[in-house]
Protein backbone atom coordinates (compact mmCIF):
# COMPACT_ATOMS: atom_id res chain seq x y z
CA UNK A 1 0.00 0.00 0.00
CA UNK A 2 1.08 3.50 -0.83
CA UNK A 3 3.11 5.74 1.44
CA UNK A 4 1.07 7.05 4.28
CA UNK A 5 3.52 9.32 6.02
CA UNK A 6 1.89 12.59 5.08
CA UNK A 7 -1.67 11.69 5.79
CA UNK A 8 -1.78 11.12 9.48
CA UNK A 9 -1.49 14.67 10.58
CA UNK A 10 -4.85 15.80 9.25
CA UNK A 11 -6.86 12.90 10.67
CA UNK A 12 -6.40 12.41 14.34
CA UNK A 13 -8.18 9.10 14.61
CA UNK A 14 -7.70 7.52 11.25
CA UNK A 15 -4.31 5.97 11.45
CA UNK A 16 -3.06 3.52 8.98
CA UNK A 17 -2.14 0.16 10.33
CA UNK A 18 1.07 -0.35 8.43
CA UNK A 19 2.86 2.36 10.33
CA UNK A 20 6.61 2.43 10.46
CA UNK A 21 8.42 4.73 12.85
CA UNK A 22 5.87 7.50 12.96
CA UNK A 23 4.14 8.23 16.18
CA UNK A 24 0.73 6.65 15.73
CA UNK A 25 -0.67 6.25 19.19
CA UNK A 26 0.68 8.26 22.09
CA UNK A 27 2.90 5.37 23.06
CA UNK A 28 4.43 5.57 19.60
CA UNK A 29 3.59 1.97 18.80
CA UNK A 30 0.38 0.28 17.73
CA UNK A 31 -0.81 -2.43 20.07
CA UNK A 32 -1.57 -5.64 18.16
CA UNK A 33 -0.49 -3.95 14.91
CA UNK A 34 -4.03 -2.70 14.42
CA UNK A 35 -5.29 0.85 14.19
CA UNK A 36 -7.12 2.41 17.11
CA UNK A 37 -10.43 2.45 15.25
CA UNK A 38 -10.30 -1.18 14.20
CA UNK A 39 -9.24 -2.39 17.61
CA UNK A 40 -12.01 -0.47 19.34
CA UNK A 41 -14.53 -1.78 16.82
CA UNK A 42 -13.45 -5.30 17.79
CA UNK A 43 -13.91 -4.59 21.50
CA UNK A 44 -17.28 -2.98 20.89
CA UNK A 45 -18.32 -6.08 18.98
CA UNK A 46 -17.05 -8.25 21.84
CA UNK A 47 -19.27 -6.40 24.31
CA UNK A 48 -22.17 -6.57 21.88
CA UNK A 49 -21.63 -10.31 21.57
CA UNK A 50 -22.14 -10.59 25.32
CA UNK A 51 -25.35 -8.59 25.10
CA UNK A 52 -26.77 -10.86 22.42
CA UNK A 53 -25.51 -13.94 24.26
CA UNK A 54 -27.38 -12.73 27.34
CA UNK A 55 -30.61 -12.42 25.36
CA UNK A 56 -30.28 -15.78 23.67
CA UNK A 57 -29.38 -17.52 26.92
CA UNK A 58 -32.47 -15.95 28.53
CA UNK A 59 -34.52 -17.39 25.67
CA UNK A 60 -32.98 -20.83 26.15
CA UNK A 61 -33.51 -20.76 29.91
CA UNK A 62 -37.17 -19.74 29.70
CA UNK A 63 -37.81 -22.25 26.95
CA UNK A 64 -36.28 -25.02 29.07
CA UNK A 65 -38.35 -23.97 32.08
CA UNK A 66 -41.69 -24.49 30.31
CA UNK A 67 -43.41 -27.85 29.87
CA UNK A 68 -44.36 -26.81 26.33
CA UNK A 69 -43.19 -24.24 23.80
CA UNK A 70 -44.36 -23.06 20.36
CA UNK A 71 -42.78 -25.11 17.58
CA UNK A 72 -40.86 -22.81 15.23
CA UNK A 73 -41.64 -24.88 12.12
CA UNK A 74 -45.31 -24.17 12.76
CA UNK A 75 -45.00 -20.57 13.93
CA UNK A 76 -42.67 -19.30 11.21
CA UNK A 77 -44.18 -20.95 8.19
CA UNK A 78 -45.78 -18.04 6.38
CA UNK A 79 -44.53 -17.09 2.92
CA UNK A 80 -45.49 -13.93 1.03
CA UNK A 81 -45.42 -15.26 -2.53
CA UNK A 82 -46.83 -18.38 -4.19
CA UNK A 83 -49.13 -18.75 -1.21
CA UNK A 84 -50.88 -21.71 -2.83
CA UNK A 85 -47.81 -23.92 -2.90
CA UNK A 86 -45.32 -22.40 -0.48
CA UNK A 87 -47.48 -21.15 2.39
CA UNK A 88 -47.04 -23.10 5.64
CA UNK A 89 -43.84 -24.77 4.57
CA UNK A 90 -41.44 -24.69 7.51
CA UNK A 91 -38.27 -22.57 7.44
CA UNK A 92 -38.64 -21.38 3.87
CA UNK A 93 -38.96 -17.65 4.41
CA UNK A 94 -36.36 -17.42 7.14
CA UNK A 95 -33.88 -19.34 4.98
CA UNK A 96 -34.42 -16.71 2.31
CA UNK A 97 -33.72 -13.99 4.89
CA UNK A 98 -30.54 -15.78 5.93
CA UNK A 99 -29.34 -15.89 2.35
CA UNK A 100 -30.05 -12.20 1.82
CA UNK A 101 -27.92 -11.33 4.84
CA UNK A 102 -25.16 -13.81 3.95
CA UNK A 103 -24.96 -12.40 0.46
CA UNK A 104 -24.73 -8.83 1.73
CA UNK A 105 -21.88 -9.97 3.97
CA UNK A 106 -20.11 -11.27 0.87
CA UNK A 107 -20.57 -8.01 -1.05
CA UNK A 108 -19.15 -6.21 1.99
CA UNK A 109 -16.02 -8.37 1.79
CA UNK A 110 -15.66 -7.40 -1.85
CA UNK A 111 -16.03 -3.69 -0.99
CA UNK A 112 -13.24 -3.97 1.58
CA UNK A 113 -11.01 -5.77 -0.93
CA UNK A 114 -11.57 -3.07 -3.54
CA UNK A 115 -10.74 -0.54 -0.85
CA UNK A 116 -7.38 -2.16 -0.20
CA UNK A 117 -6.38 -1.47 -3.76
CA UNK A 118 -7.82 2.06 -3.68
CA UNK A 119 -10.45 1.35 -6.31
CA UNK A 120 -13.15 3.91 -5.58
CA UNK A 121 -15.66 2.67 -8.12
CA UNK A 122 -15.35 -0.90 -6.88
CA UNK A 123 -15.89 0.18 -3.28
CA UNK A 124 -19.02 2.15 -4.11
CA UNK A 125 -20.45 -0.58 -6.36
CA UNK A 126 -20.12 -3.34 -3.77
CA UNK A 127 -21.28 -1.11 -0.93
CA UNK A 128 -24.44 -0.22 -2.81
CA UNK A 129 -25.15 -3.94 -3.22
CA UNK A 130 -24.54 -4.39 0.52
CA UNK A 131 -27.00 -1.62 1.33
CA UNK A 132 -29.60 -3.21 -0.94
CA UNK A 133 -29.07 -6.51 0.88
CA UNK A 134 -29.50 -4.82 4.26
CA UNK A 135 -32.70 -3.09 3.20
CA UNK A 136 -33.95 -6.36 1.70
CA UNK A 137 -33.38 -8.15 5.00
CA UNK A 138 -35.17 -5.41 6.94
CA UNK A 139 -38.12 -5.61 4.55
CA UNK A 140 -38.35 -9.37 5.07
CA UNK A 141 -38.31 -8.86 8.80
CA UNK A 142 -41.00 -6.18 8.58
CA UNK A 143 -43.20 -8.61 6.65
CA UNK A 144 -42.55 -11.40 9.15
CA UNK A 145 -43.45 -9.16 12.08
CA UNK A 146 -46.56 -7.87 10.35
CA UNK A 147 -47.78 -11.41 9.74
CA UNK A 148 -47.19 -12.39 13.36
CA UNK A 149 -48.88 -9.29 14.75
CA UNK A 150 -51.73 -8.71 12.30
CA UNK A 151 -52.65 -12.20 11.15
CA UNK A 152 -51.66 -14.34 14.10
CA UNK A 153 -52.04 -11.78 16.93
CA UNK A 154 -48.83 -12.49 18.78
CA UNK A 155 -47.88 -9.63 21.09
CA UNK A 156 -45.33 -9.08 23.83
CA UNK A 157 -47.91 -10.08 26.42
CA UNK A 158 -50.03 -12.66 24.60
CA UNK A 159 -48.94 -15.75 22.72
CA UNK A 160 -51.60 -17.80 20.94
CA UNK A 161 -49.06 -20.36 19.65
CA UNK A 162 -48.09 -23.48 21.53
CA UNK A 163 -47.81 -27.25 21.39
CA UNK A 164 -50.09 -29.78 23.09
CA UNK A 165 -48.96 -31.69 26.15
CA UNK A 166 -51.68 -34.38 26.07
CA UNK A 167 -53.78 -36.43 23.68
CA UNK A 168 -57.17 -35.02 22.77
CA UNK A 169 -59.97 -34.43 20.30
CA UNK A 170 -61.25 -31.02 19.25
CA UNK A 171 -64.90 -30.27 19.98
CA UNK A 172 -65.04 -27.25 17.69
CA UNK A 173 -63.25 -26.26 14.52
CA UNK A 174 -61.18 -23.16 13.99
CA UNK A 175 -58.82 -21.68 11.45
CA UNK A 176 -55.40 -23.11 10.63
CA UNK A 177 -56.99 -26.36 9.45
CA UNK A 178 -58.53 -27.42 12.75
CA UNK A 179 -61.83 -29.30 12.40
CA UNK A 180 -64.19 -30.59 15.07
CA UNK A 181 -63.38 -34.22 15.71
CA UNK A 182 -59.68 -33.93 14.82
CA UNK A 183 -57.42 -35.67 17.28
CA UNK A 184 -53.99 -34.51 18.35
CA UNK A 185 -50.97 -35.84 20.19
CA UNK A 186 -48.51 -34.30 22.65
CA UNK A 187 -46.11 -32.17 20.63
CA UNK A 188 -48.64 -31.19 17.95
CA UNK A 189 -48.93 -27.45 17.37
CA UNK A 190 -51.95 -25.25 17.71
CA UNK A 191 -52.84 -21.59 17.23
CA UNK A 192 -55.70 -19.84 18.99
CA UNK A 193 -57.45 -17.47 16.60
CA UNK A 194 -59.15 -14.15 17.02
CA UNK A 195 -62.60 -13.71 15.49
CA UNK A 196 -63.92 -10.15 15.12
CA UNK A 197 -61.52 -8.96 17.79
CA UNK A 198 -62.49 -11.71 20.25
CA UNK A 199 -60.29 -14.64 21.12
CA UNK A 200 -61.81 -17.89 19.92
CA UNK A 201 -62.22 -20.91 22.16
CA UNK A 202 -60.60 -24.24 21.44
CA UNK A 203 -62.45 -26.77 23.60
CA UNK A 204 -61.26 -30.37 23.47
CA UNK A 205 -61.87 -33.73 25.09
CA UNK A 206 -58.85 -35.20 26.79
CA UNK A 207 -57.96 -38.67 25.53
CA UNK A 208 -55.57 -41.27 26.85
CA UNK A 209 -52.79 -42.72 24.75
CA UNK A 210 -55.13 -45.36 23.30
CA UNK A 211 -57.61 -42.74 22.10
CA UNK A 212 -60.23 -43.40 24.80
CA UNK A 213 -61.92 -40.50 26.59
CA UNK A 214 -60.55 -39.59 29.99
CA UNK A 215 -63.26 -39.23 32.63
CA UNK A 216 -63.44 -36.76 35.47
CA UNK A 217 -64.50 -37.74 39.00
CA UNK A 218 -68.22 -37.51 38.35
CA UNK A 219 -67.96 -39.85 35.38
CA UNK A 220 -68.32 -37.22 32.65
CA UNK A 221 -65.96 -36.83 29.73
CA UNK A 222 -63.04 -34.63 30.72
CA UNK A 223 -63.22 -31.44 28.66
CA UNK A 224 -60.73 -28.59 28.67
CA UNK A 225 -60.34 -25.29 26.93
CA UNK A 226 -57.03 -24.84 25.17
CA UNK A 227 -54.80 -22.43 27.10
CA UNK A 228 -52.58 -19.78 25.55
CA UNK A 229 -48.92 -20.60 24.98
CA UNK A 230 -46.04 -19.42 27.18
CA UNK A 231 -46.28 -15.67 27.53
CA UNK A 232 -42.53 -15.13 27.29
CA UNK A 233 -42.39 -16.32 23.69
CA UNK A 234 -43.74 -13.14 22.08
CA UNK A 235 -41.69 -10.79 24.23
CA UNK A 236 -38.49 -12.73 23.60
CA UNK A 237 -39.09 -13.01 19.87
CA UNK A 238 -39.91 -9.36 19.30
CA UNK A 239 -37.21 -8.11 21.61
CA UNK A 240 -34.36 -10.26 20.31
CA UNK A 241 -35.13 -10.10 16.60
CA UNK A 242 -36.01 -6.43 17.09
CA UNK A 243 -32.66 -5.73 18.70
CA UNK A 244 -30.94 -7.53 15.85
CA UNK A 245 -33.06 -5.65 13.33
CA UNK A 246 -32.08 -2.41 15.03
CA UNK A 247 -28.44 -3.37 14.51
CA UNK A 248 -29.16 -4.01 10.83
CA UNK A 249 -30.94 -0.67 10.55
CA UNK A 250 -28.10 1.31 12.13
CA UNK A 251 -25.68 -0.69 9.98
CA UNK A 252 -27.57 0.33 6.85
CA UNK A 253 -27.50 3.99 7.93
CA UNK A 254 -23.73 3.91 8.52
CA UNK A 255 -23.21 2.00 5.26
CA UNK A 256 -25.07 4.75 3.40
CA UNK A 257 -23.00 7.49 5.06
CA UNK A 258 -19.72 5.70 4.36
CA UNK A 259 -20.80 4.87 0.82
CA UNK A 260 -21.49 8.56 0.15
CA UNK A 261 -18.15 9.49 1.69
CA UNK A 262 -16.43 6.95 -0.55
CA UNK A 263 -18.22 8.27 -3.62
CA UNK A 264 -17.26 11.87 -2.88
CA UNK A 265 -13.63 10.88 -2.64
CA UNK A 266 -13.08 11.61 1.06
CA UNK A 267 -11.24 8.34 1.58
CA UNK A 268 -9.18 8.85 -1.57
CA UNK A 269 -7.64 11.87 0.19
CA UNK A 270 -6.89 9.83 3.28
CA UNK A 271 -5.30 7.08 1.20
CA UNK A 272 -5.45 4.61 4.06
CA UNK A 273 -6.97 1.73 2.12
CA UNK A 274 -10.53 2.84 2.89
CA UNK A 275 -10.13 1.91 6.53
CA UNK A 276 -13.58 3.30 7.33
CA UNK A 277 -15.06 0.76 4.92
CA UNK A 278 -13.12 -1.93 6.73
CA UNK A 279 -14.51 -0.84 10.10
CA UNK A 280 -18.15 -0.77 8.99
CA UNK A 281 -17.37 -4.11 7.33
CA UNK A 282 -16.42 -5.60 10.70
CA UNK A 283 -19.70 -4.36 12.14
CA UNK A 284 -21.70 -5.68 9.20
CA UNK A 285 -20.17 -9.15 9.42
CA UNK A 286 -20.92 -9.16 13.12
CA UNK A 287 -24.59 -8.47 12.41
CA UNK A 288 -24.52 -11.47 10.07
CA UNK A 289 -22.76 -13.52 12.73
CA UNK A 290 -25.44 -12.71 15.29
CA UNK A 291 -28.08 -13.75 12.78
CA UNK A 292 -26.39 -17.16 12.47
CA UNK A 293 -27.13 -17.69 16.14
CA UNK A 294 -30.59 -16.10 16.14
CA UNK A 295 -31.40 -18.41 13.22
CA UNK A 296 -30.05 -21.37 15.20
CA UNK A 297 -31.81 -20.63 18.46
CA UNK A 298 -35.18 -19.37 17.21
CA UNK A 299 -35.77 -21.31 14.02
CA UNK A 300 -33.60 -24.43 13.77
CA UNK A 301 -33.72 -25.96 17.23
CA UNK B 1 -5.17 -7.02 5.66
CA UNK B 2 -2.93 -9.72 4.92
CA UNK B 3 -0.51 -11.72 3.05
CA UNK B 4 -2.80 -12.55 0.17
CA UNK B 5 -2.78 -10.74 -3.14
CA UNK B 6 -5.95 -9.11 -4.42
CA UNK B 7 -6.71 -12.00 -6.76
CA UNK B 8 -6.11 -14.58 -4.05
CA UNK B 9 -8.35 -12.88 -1.52
CA UNK B 10 -11.05 -12.38 -4.14
CA UNK B 11 -11.19 -16.07 -5.03
CA UNK B 12 -11.07 -16.87 -1.32
CA UNK B 13 -14.15 -14.68 -0.72
CA UNK B 14 -16.06 -16.53 -3.44
CA UNK B 15 -15.01 -19.84 -1.95
CA UNK B 16 -16.03 -18.90 1.59
CA UNK B 17 -19.46 -17.56 0.60
CA UNK B 18 -20.11 -20.77 -1.35
CA UNK B 19 -19.22 -22.87 1.68
CA UNK B 20 -21.39 -20.69 3.95
CA UNK B 21 -24.33 -21.04 1.57
CA UNK B 22 -23.90 -24.80 1.34
CA UNK B 23 -23.73 -25.16 5.14
CA UNK B 24 -26.93 -23.11 5.49
CA UNK B 25 -28.74 -25.32 2.98
CA UNK B 26 -27.33 -28.34 4.80
CA UNK B 27 -28.62 -27.03 8.13
CA UNK B 28 -32.13 -26.46 6.83
CA UNK B 29 -32.30 -29.82 5.04
CA UNK B 30 -30.98 -31.66 8.08
CA UNK B 31 -33.48 -29.92 10.36
CA UNK B 32 -36.39 -30.73 8.01
CA UNK B 33 -35.24 -34.32 7.51
CA UNK B 34 -34.66 -34.88 11.23
CA UNK B 35 -38.09 -33.53 12.16
CA UNK B 36 -39.80 -35.74 9.61
CA UNK B 37 -40.87 -33.21 6.97
CA UNK B 38 -38.97 -34.62 4.01
CA UNK B 39 -39.25 -38.39 4.25
CA UNK B 40 -42.31 -39.93 5.84
CA UNK B 41 -41.51 -41.84 9.01
CA UNK B 42 -37.95 -40.65 9.54
CA UNK B 43 -37.22 -38.88 12.83
CA UNK B 44 -33.84 -38.17 14.36
CA UNK B 45 -33.39 -37.81 18.13
CA UNK B 46 -33.74 -34.18 19.23
CA UNK B 47 -30.28 -34.16 20.74
CA UNK B 48 -28.72 -35.21 17.44
CA UNK B 49 -30.55 -32.46 15.54
CA UNK B 50 -29.62 -29.81 18.10
CA UNK B 51 -26.01 -31.00 18.21
CA UNK B 52 -25.63 -30.95 14.43
CA UNK B 53 -27.24 -27.48 14.21
CA UNK B 54 -24.92 -26.08 16.86
CA UNK B 55 -21.89 -27.67 15.19
CA UNK B 56 -22.75 -26.25 11.77
CA UNK B 57 -23.47 -22.82 13.23
CA UNK B 58 -20.08 -22.80 14.92
CA UNK B 59 -18.39 -23.65 11.60
CA UNK B 60 -20.28 -20.75 10.00
CA UNK B 61 -19.26 -18.43 12.84
CA UNK B 62 -15.63 -19.52 12.39
CA UNK B 63 -15.72 -18.78 8.66
CA UNK B 64 -17.34 -15.37 9.16
CA UNK B 65 -14.95 -14.29 11.92
CA UNK B 66 -11.74 -15.78 10.53
CA UNK B 67 -12.20 -15.11 6.82
CA UNK B 68 -14.74 -12.30 6.39
CA UNK B 69 -13.61 -10.36 9.45
CA UNK B 70 -9.94 -11.20 8.78
CA UNK B 71 -9.30 -12.57 12.25
CA UNK B 72 -7.01 -15.15 10.66
CA UNK B 73 -4.58 -12.43 9.64
CA UNK B 74 -4.41 -10.52 12.94
CA UNK B 75 -1.63 -10.93 15.49
CA UNK B 76 -2.19 -13.74 18.04
CA UNK B 77 -2.45 -11.37 21.01
CA UNK B 78 -5.38 -9.56 19.48
CA UNK B 79 -7.14 -12.78 18.52
CA UNK B 80 -6.84 -13.97 22.10
CA UNK B 81 -7.99 -10.68 23.61
CA UNK B 82 -11.21 -10.90 21.59
CA UNK B 83 -11.93 -14.62 21.61
CA UNK B 84 -10.84 -15.78 25.07
CA UNK B 85 -13.44 -13.70 26.99
CA UNK B 86 -16.12 -15.47 24.95
CA UNK B 87 -15.08 -18.68 26.68
CA UNK B 88 -16.97 -17.42 29.74
CA UNK B 89 -20.16 -17.97 27.81
CA UNK B 90 -19.64 -21.73 27.78
CA UNK B 91 -20.36 -21.98 31.48
CA UNK B 92 -23.10 -19.35 31.31
CA UNK B 93 -24.96 -21.43 28.72
CA UNK B 94 -24.58 -24.72 30.62
CA UNK B 95 -25.52 -23.16 33.98
CA UNK B 96 -28.60 -21.34 32.72
CA UNK B 97 -29.92 -24.27 30.71
CA UNK B 98 -29.58 -26.43 33.83
CA UNK B 99 -31.35 -23.75 35.85
CA UNK B 100 -34.22 -23.63 33.36
CA UNK B 101 -34.58 -27.38 33.58
CA UNK B 102 -34.66 -27.13 37.37
CA UNK B 103 -37.49 -24.56 37.20
CA UNK B 104 -39.48 -26.89 34.99
CA UNK B 105 -39.08 -29.77 37.43
CA UNK B 106 -39.98 -27.58 40.40
CA UNK B 107 -43.06 -26.29 38.59
CA UNK B 108 -44.34 -29.71 37.71
CA UNK B 109 -43.61 -30.82 41.26
CA UNK B 110 -45.74 -27.98 42.62
CA UNK B 111 -48.50 -28.75 40.13
CA UNK B 112 -48.58 -32.40 41.17
CA UNK B 113 -48.84 -31.41 44.82
CA UNK B 114 -51.65 -28.93 44.16
CA UNK B 115 -53.50 -31.57 42.18
CA UNK B 116 -53.15 -34.06 45.01
CA UNK B 117 -54.49 -31.57 47.54
CA UNK B 118 -57.50 -30.64 45.40
CA UNK B 119 -58.35 -34.29 45.01
CA UNK B 120 -58.37 -34.95 48.73
CA UNK B 121 -59.98 -31.74 49.96
CA UNK B 122 -62.55 -30.58 47.42
CA UNK B 123 -63.26 -33.70 45.45
CA UNK B 124 -66.95 -33.10 44.62
CA UNK B 125 -66.36 -29.61 43.18
CA UNK B 126 -63.48 -30.37 40.89
CA UNK B 127 -65.53 -29.87 37.74
CA UNK B 128 -65.84 -26.23 36.80
CA UNK B 129 -69.09 -24.72 35.59
CA UNK B 130 -67.58 -23.96 32.21
CA UNK B 131 -66.66 -27.52 31.42
CA UNK B 132 -70.11 -28.64 32.56
CA UNK B 133 -71.72 -26.36 30.05
CA UNK B 134 -69.48 -27.58 27.28
CA UNK B 135 -70.27 -31.16 28.20
CA UNK B 136 -73.92 -30.37 28.10
CA UNK B 137 -73.63 -28.90 24.63
CA UNK B 138 -71.77 -31.94 23.44
CA UNK B 139 -74.35 -34.43 24.67
CA UNK B 140 -77.21 -32.26 23.42
CA UNK B 141 -76.06 -32.57 19.81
Amino acid sequence: MADTMTHHTDHGTDHHDHGGDEKLWDGGKQPFKASYGKLMMWYFLLSDAFTFAGFLIAYGTLRMSMPTWPIPDFVFSAFPWFTGTLHHKPLLFVTLMTFVLLFSSFTMVRAVQEGHRENKQGVVFWMVLTIIGGIGFLSCQAWEWTTLIKAEHVSVTKNPFSAHTEHGRYLAGDGHEIKAGDTFQPGDSYLIHKHDGEWGNLPYEVLDADGKNMMDDSGNKLVKNQAFGPKAFGALFFFITGFHGFHVLSGVIFLIIICINSATGLYVKRRNGYEMVEKIGLYWHFVDLVWVFVFLVFYLI
Amino acid sequence: MGHLTYEESKSKAYKVITILGLITIGEVLFALLGKGYLVEGIHFPELLIAGMMILMSIVKAYLIVYEFMHMKYEVPGMVKSVLLPLGLLVWAIIAFIMEGNYWKNSRSGIQDKNQAEIETVVKPRVQSTQTKQLDHKQTGH
